[in-house]
Formats: structure tokens, C-alpha cells, sequence
């Protein structure tokens, strides 16, 4: 049977994944969702008809925005997940004994308890008894921190859906004033390559590069991303993702990944000279 | 209200039945359905130039309306508790022309508070009325003019044999509502007509916990502009009378001042926003009520701010409170209004309604989203955290200056007049309007005399960014005033 979920990545790009079946379809308060069965990815979930995360791939993003802040900053206890509802990026952090309190705070609950009924194994990230999740949003639950985080990885990664408050100055900025003195903030970057999202791409830069001392940003290989191609933005009070990255440390804890490691960590740093020059110029705006 | 005739939309089904004979058109306009400018079709739609027609039998004619057109200004009156009901496609300032141009003419005399909109101002130039101004109460805190009490209504009344009509703001930009229907009733004792400027007051219609609207309180007419609150498209607007007017000479005067080729994607909006707000206005301005609640508390939390509410309210000069505009008070974290928007605008890509010297005002609508609100919120929260200084004083009194009348509006727009350097215009008649944009409430008009205070206070709103307009010289270094002191 030809049977296709497919998704615009641009107004004249195509990106189509062959499904097995449909698995659930609901609307809930702030977006439509669907999950499906497919032969190349298992497993995916989508939200307004765009890939959010696979079983195939999403171990990508979930070990680069957690272990590459957790090789750079020295001591995490607490940390804040923006969006994160499926328990992936917490998955991640919970192998680190030294943090003590994991909060997420995802508004939409119905993505929380699609996830945990179709993606049980991704889901128990959330069960660890430092993981407190809390549904209400995200700019409201951020007025009201200060000087409270060590870590914040804000996962929410579409810029123009239910999500588009979480790629603004206020948002940034309120996250600027949750982080303890030398907190850092890991963001999703969206993909450089086509026009629509390199604007979008661009307009974060700006934003995040004005509002913190220190912001690099670093890249991966995503195959259910636009293009393929995939950023994440580094923000930082006091540490540099580079000059203060603690490789042997990080290596010490002996923690199992299957994309990150430390000479990766490096590399993802070293970004193509399309991206270096359009980061550029924002910077200069 | 009939709900059941509420749920047709007679002029949207005509529309509806037009578009789908494909009737071939060798009428206007000459765009033929989009085809002779194709730009047109990518920036609009098919749907939307298919249906820019002009007025044609099936569809009738506005300013003769005696079908589909008749049909949706009943439902609109019946919808609004209003004796008749005008479409109008000129926007709310030509209703408010054709109020004014309904009940004045040469020599008449009409009251009006001095934060009245520049369009009542405009309708006197061409009638030759002279407007006399009540002295409203200003609050000396926030800066911005309060409602008309009875009290003060009746002693100008009194003093003005020739008042023709009184004007009432229902609400102001801000919010604030006089005691419209103890107004009503005791201008009416008086012989006199009561004109209810409604631009910003389409939901008191149906609200359940909203001030009352003008045609409750016995209002004679009333101005709605339905693009704001209402939902409908920007420019479109109704006209609303009561049983003490005669509903053919006020389409007369309409016919007047409105095109002949009048848009049909207006019209159609409003006979959609009608019923949409008949059926479903009640929840939606429960849950803009909501929001702007919720705003308010959360703006309030954040410290510095004040985003005021029906605290305001007293019974006289504030005698009630549009709880849904959400205007804030900015001057204790030591900005201006003005600076707050342009903050919003450049820094956070938030477009508000207008900041003045001391406040800002975000409009809250049925078209919003929570996650939005919570954006404007946490952007006013950066605001303060990154700019704040220490609170301005406020120098309030010079907000609101009563300004007195020596020539009318028509007069004094048609006599001879020279430009003078702006400082020495003082003692000086004005010859021209001069606004500060926003709120878009004159501070000069044609036939009013010019004061130092006056002078004062244009350069300052000029230097404090506010958009000056109205005047002829845009530099505002001088101005246009009466040769005849």
C-alpha cells in the first residue's frame, strides 16, 4: 500500500516518510496531533502536521542538548526543561547523579500523555523522582524564577506554531533572569538551509546574541529535520562552550551515548561558512 | 433579539448565491473578477476580488437599500436594541459625521468633552456648529480625561440656549464611561438630542458584566465602529438611531457623505460580524474579559506598573469601567507611554494600540491567544527589568487644556489666516487642528486661541515622540493661525 505522511519543509520542498499506519489523531487545546507507524523511522509524532520527534532519530537532539552543556558547565543541580513533555531530554539528564531537581513544564497535557501512552520507553524519563512537571506556560511560569537554574534546554522547536513565544526577546530575556550567575541556556536553532527558516534562524541569533554575554551556536545531523541539517543555541553567562569545556571530566562519568561524544563536541562547534556569515551578521544588527 | 432570524446573514447568503451564477460582468468595477490585474489575485485571493462587485439588483444598494441590504440592517438593528441601522463604509468617522451633520447646522451649538474624536470636530467645519467643551475632570495620577458627570452637563446646557445635542463618549479610548443613562435622561428633559460616540464600545452591546450601551440608556444615535471590537473589516462601521429620529432625513444626510460604489467585501463583513456577535458575542467578550483580567493581575505583579481597572470606578466622574481595554500606566518604572510602545514595537515585535505620555493600551479582541497575552506580559516584564529608571513625575494638569472657543470650527478653517513662528502664535486664533498621535485628541482646533500653555505643551508632545499631524507644517515650527486677532 502507498501509504505517505508528508511534510513541506519549504513552500517547494517535499519531505514524505512511508507509513505503516496512523496510530492516534487529536486536537488539543494548542495543536493538532498525530502519531504514526513507519518502516524507516518506528514510531514518530507529529504536531500541525510537522515531524517533532522519531524513535529513529530523536536520540540526536536529546544527547546534544544535554550533554553538551553538561560538559561545559561544572556543577548543575537544577535544571528547567521548556516543552520536553515526551521525557526525552530528561531521559538524558537523570543519568547524571549530580542533578537535583529536574522541572518541565509543558503546557500541553495531552502531548504528555499522548506520549507516555505510545512512546512508553522515552516516557519514563519522566518518572525519576526529580522530575517535576508543571502544566501552565512557559513565559508565565519564567516570571516568576530568578536566580534559580543552573540549566535551562528549552526544546520546543517549532518558531512558528503553538510555540512561537518561545523564540522571543521576552522569552530569552526571562530565561536570562531564571539562570543563577553562570547558567546557561541550550535552545533549539532551527535549520539554516532554506529561506523561511534561515529568517527565523537569524531572528533567534539576534535575539539570544543581544541578550547574553556568551552565544555560540552548534549544529547536528537530523534526517527527519528541514534539509536534514539542524542548530542548537548555546547562551551562557559565564562559560564558553569551547574555552571552558571540561572533556576529561565529562569522560570520567562514564555516561553511554550513541551520537555525542567529546571530539563531536568540538566539531559541532565548526559550522559551515553559509551559517558562520549569516550568525555574523545578525550579531552586527 | 430573535435568535432564530439572527442566525441568517442575508446580505453574506446573497453574496454567497452571486458568486456561484459565474454571471458574466460588463460592470464595474473594471478589474472583472481580478483578471485585468492579476497582482490583485496574489496579494487578495480569487475569493476575495471575485466578490469586490458593485451594487446590482440581487444585491441591492446601500444607499437605497430595499432587499438584502434593508434585510441585514434590521437584523442589525434588532441585534443592537436600536430603532434602525445604517451600514456605513467610511468608517466610524463618517458615522460620526452623519450623527453630528443629523442634528446641527449653522449657528447651532453642540457639547462635547474636549477628548472627543477630531472626526466631531471635522462634521462642524461643514455644518458651521460650535462646539462647547464640558470641563471634564482629568485624573491627575494617570493622565487621562475622565467621564462627564449630570452635574456638569446640565450647568453647560443651561448656560447654552442654542446646544442643539450632546455628545457622550461611550467609552473613552481608556475605558472610562460617564452615567450615560442618567445623562440621557436629563438632556432629553431638556429638548435636546444625544449622540453617543461608540467606537470603542461595540461589545457593551453583548457583554453581560459590560457598562451600559447608548441605546439602552436612550441614546438618539450612536456611532459603532465594528472593525474594532466587532470583528468586522477595517473601515466598515454602523450607525445605530433610537425612536426620537427620523430614519429617512438621517439616510439623506448618510447619502451625503457616503460613496455610491461602496464595497461590498465591507458590507458582507458586517452582516457576517452581525451575527457572529449575536450568536456567539456573549462568550466571546466573557473570555476577552477574561484575558484582559488576567493581563491586568499579571502586569500588576510584575511591580511598577499599573494597569488599572475597575478599581478606578466612583460613581461619578469614572461612573463606570470597560474592564476589557487593558491600558497601563507606565511612568513609575520611569518611562513614557510612548517609549513603552516603540520599546514593544522595535525590541519584541509587539504592535499595541498606543502609548500616550503615561499610558499604553493593548487592545484585547476576540482574535486573541493566551500564549500571546502571556507574550505581552513577559515583554513587559523584560521592559522593566531592563530599562527601568526611577518614576517620572507626572505634570498632569497640562494633559487636558480647555481651550477657549472664539470663532467656530467653519469660520475660522475659512478665514484668512498666516503662518507665524509657533511661539509667537500665542493669543493668536488657530487656524488649524493640531493632534498628537496616538490618542489622536486635538490639543488645538480651528477657532480656538492659542495659549502659552497650549504652545508648551505641542513641543512637548512632539519631543516625546508622539506623531503630530493635522497641522500643515510637519517640523511644527510654526503655525497656521487668523490674521484678525
Amino acid at each position: 500500500m502507498e501509504f505517505w505522511f508528508s511534510e513541506l519543509h519549504s513552500p517547494h520542498v517535499k519531505f514524505g516518510i512511508r507509513v505503516e499506519k496512523q496510530l492516534f489523531s487529536g486536537q488539543s487545546d494548542y495543536q493538532r496531533i498525530d502519531v504514526f507507524e513507519s518502516p524507516e523511522f518506528g514510531k514518530f509524532l507529529t504536531m500541525n502536521g510537522g515531524v517533532i520527534f522519531s524513535e529513529q532519530d530523536c536520540f540526536i537532539y536529546n544527547e546534544m542538548v544535554v550533554h553538551v552543556p553538561m560538559a561545559v558547565h561544572p556543577n548543575v543541580k537544577k535544571v528547567l526543561i521548556i516543552g520536553g513533555g515526551d521525557g526525552g531530554v530528561a531521559m538524558e539528564l537523570v543519568q547524571y547523579p549530580s542533578i537535583e531537581e529536574i522541572d518541565v513544564v509543558e503546557q500541553d497535557e495531552m502531548f504528555v500523555d499522548v506520549c507516555r501512552e505510545y512512546f512508553p520507553e522515552t516516557a519514563e524519563g519522566l518518572e525519576d523522582p526529580r522530575v517535576h512537571m508543571y502544566h501552565v506556560d512557559a513565559l508565565r511560569f519564567l516570571r516568576n524564577q530568578k536566580d534559580s537554574y543552573d540549566l535551562i534546554i528549552n526544546d520546543a522547536t517549532d518558531p512558528f506554531g503553538a510555540s512561537e513565544g518561545f523564540f522571543t526577546r521576552e522569552f530569552y530575556g526571562s530565561c536570562y533572569k531564571a539562570l543563577r550567575e553562570d547558567g546557561v541556556l541550550v535552545y533549539q536553532h532551527g535549520s539554516p538551509f532554506y529561506d523561511e527558516d534561515e529568517e527565523a534562524c537569524r531572528n533567534m541569533h539576534r535575539k539570544v546574541y543581544h541578550t547574553f554575554p556568551i552565544s555560540r551556536v552548534y549544529q547536528a545531523h537530523i534526517p527527519t529535520s528541514p534539509s536534514g541539517y539542524w542548530l542548537f543555541g548555546f547562551a551562557s553567562k559565564k562559560y564558553h562552550p569551547l574555552q571552558d569545556f571540561r572533556e576529561e571530566e565529562w569522560n570520567a562519568r562514564g555516561i553511554h551515548t550513541e551520537y555525542y561524544t567529546t571530539n563531536l563536541h568540538r566539531g559541532a562547534f565548526m559550522l559551515p561558512k553559509y551559517v558562520e556569515e549569516l550568525l555574523e551578521e545578525e550579531e552586527d544588527r | 433579539m430573535d435568535l432564530t432570524k439572527q442566525a441568517s446573514a442575508p446580505l453574506y447568503e446573497a453574496m454567497e448565491k452571486f458568486r456561484k451564477k459565474r454571471i458574466v460582468p460588463f460592470d464595474v468595477p473594471g478589474h472583472k473578477r481580478g483578471r485585468g490585474n492579476p497582482e490583485l489575485i496574489d496579494l487578495l485571493g480569487e475569493r476575495c476580488v471575485g466578490i469586490d462587485v458593485n451594487s446590482m439588483k440581487p444585491l441591492d444598494n446601500l444607499s437605497h437599500p430595499v432587499s438584502v441590504i434593508k434585510e441585514a440592517e434590521e437584523l442589525t438593528a434588532d441585534a443592537f436594541g436600536a430603532e434602525h441601522a445604517f451600514f456605513i463604509v467610511g468608517g466610524t468617522t463618517q458615522a460620526v459625521q452623519d450623527m453630528v451633520l443629523s442634528v446641527c447646522k449653522s449657528g447651532d451649538e453642540i457639547i462635547v468633552p474636549r477628548n472627543v474624536h477630531k472626526s466631531v470636530l471635522n462634521a462642524l467645519i461643514l455644518c458651521g456648529a460650535t462646539p462647547v467643551y464640558v470641563n471634564t475632570e482629568i485624573d491627575a495620577r494617570l493622565g487621562i480625561v475622565l467621564g462627564m458627570t449630570v452635574e456638569q452637563v446640565e450647568e453647560v446646557i443651561v448656560a447654552h440656549p442654542k446646544a442643539v445635542a450632546v455628545l457622550i463618549n461611550n467609552p473613552t479610548y481608556y475605558g472610562i464611561c460617564s452615567d450615560i443613562k442618567s445623562i440621557t435622561d436629563m438632556v432629553h428633559r431638556h429638548g435636546l438630542k444625544v449622540l453617543a460616540d461608540e467606537a470603542h464600545g461595540t461589545h457593551l452591546y453583548f457583554g453581560d458584566h459590560l457598562p451600559m450601551n447608548a441605546m439602552e440608556a436612550g441614546a438618539d444615535m450612536a456611532a459603532i465602529s465594528m472593525h474594532k471590537s466587532g470583528g468586522s473589516l477595517t473601515q466598515s462601521s454602523i450607525l445605530l438611531t433610537g425612536n426620537g429620529m427620523n430614519a429617512n432625513y438621517v439616510q439623506t444626510i448618510i447619502n451625503i457623505t457616503q460613496t455610491t460604489s461602496a464595497s461590498y467585501l465591507l458590507l458582507t463583513s458586517l452582516d457576517i460580524s452581525r451575527r457572529n456577535l449575536a450568536l456567539r458575542g456573549r462568550q466571546s467578550f466573557q473570555k476577552v474579559t477574561e484575558w484582559a483580567e488576567y493581563a491586568r493581575e499579571e502586569i500588576n505583579s510584575i511591580g511598577g506598573y499599573y494597569a488599572y481597572g475597575r478599581e478606578l470606578v466612583n460613581g461619578t466622574s469614572v461612573y463606570d469601567f470597560d474592564v476589557t481595554k487593558l491600558c497601563v500606566f507606565t511612568r513609575d518604572i520611569g518611562l513614557d507611554g510612548i517609549e513603552v510602545y516603540d520599546i514593544l514595537r522595535d525590541e519584541f515585535d509587539i504592535q499595541i494600540e498606543f502609548g500616550d505620555i503615561g499610558n499604553i493600551m493593548a487592545y484585547i479582541s476576540i482574535g486573541d491567544r493566551i500564549q500571546d497575552i502571556e507574550r505581552l506580559v513577559g515583554a513587559l516584564a523584560e521592559i522593566s527589568r531592563i530599562y527601568s529608571k526611577d518614576g517620572k513625575q507626572f505634570e498632569i494638569d497640562r494633559q487636558m487644556l480647555l481651550p477657549e472657543v472664539i470663532k467656530s470650527p467653519q469660520e475660522a478653517f475659512y478665514a484668512a489666516k498666516e503662518r507665524r513662528r509657533i511661539h509667537e502664535c500665542v493669543g493668536y486664533v488657530s487656524g488649524e487642528f493640531v493632534m498628537a498621535y496616538p490618542p489622536g485628541i486635538p490639543i488645538l482646533a480651528p477657532g480656538e486661541l492659542v495659549t502659552e500653555d497650549i504652545v508648551d505643551y505641542i513641543l512637548y508632545s512632539k519631543e516625546k515622540g508622539c506623531s503630530m499631524q493635522g497641522q500643515e507644517d510637519p517640523s511644527l515650527q510654526t503655525l497656521n493661525v487668523l490674521k484678525e486677532r
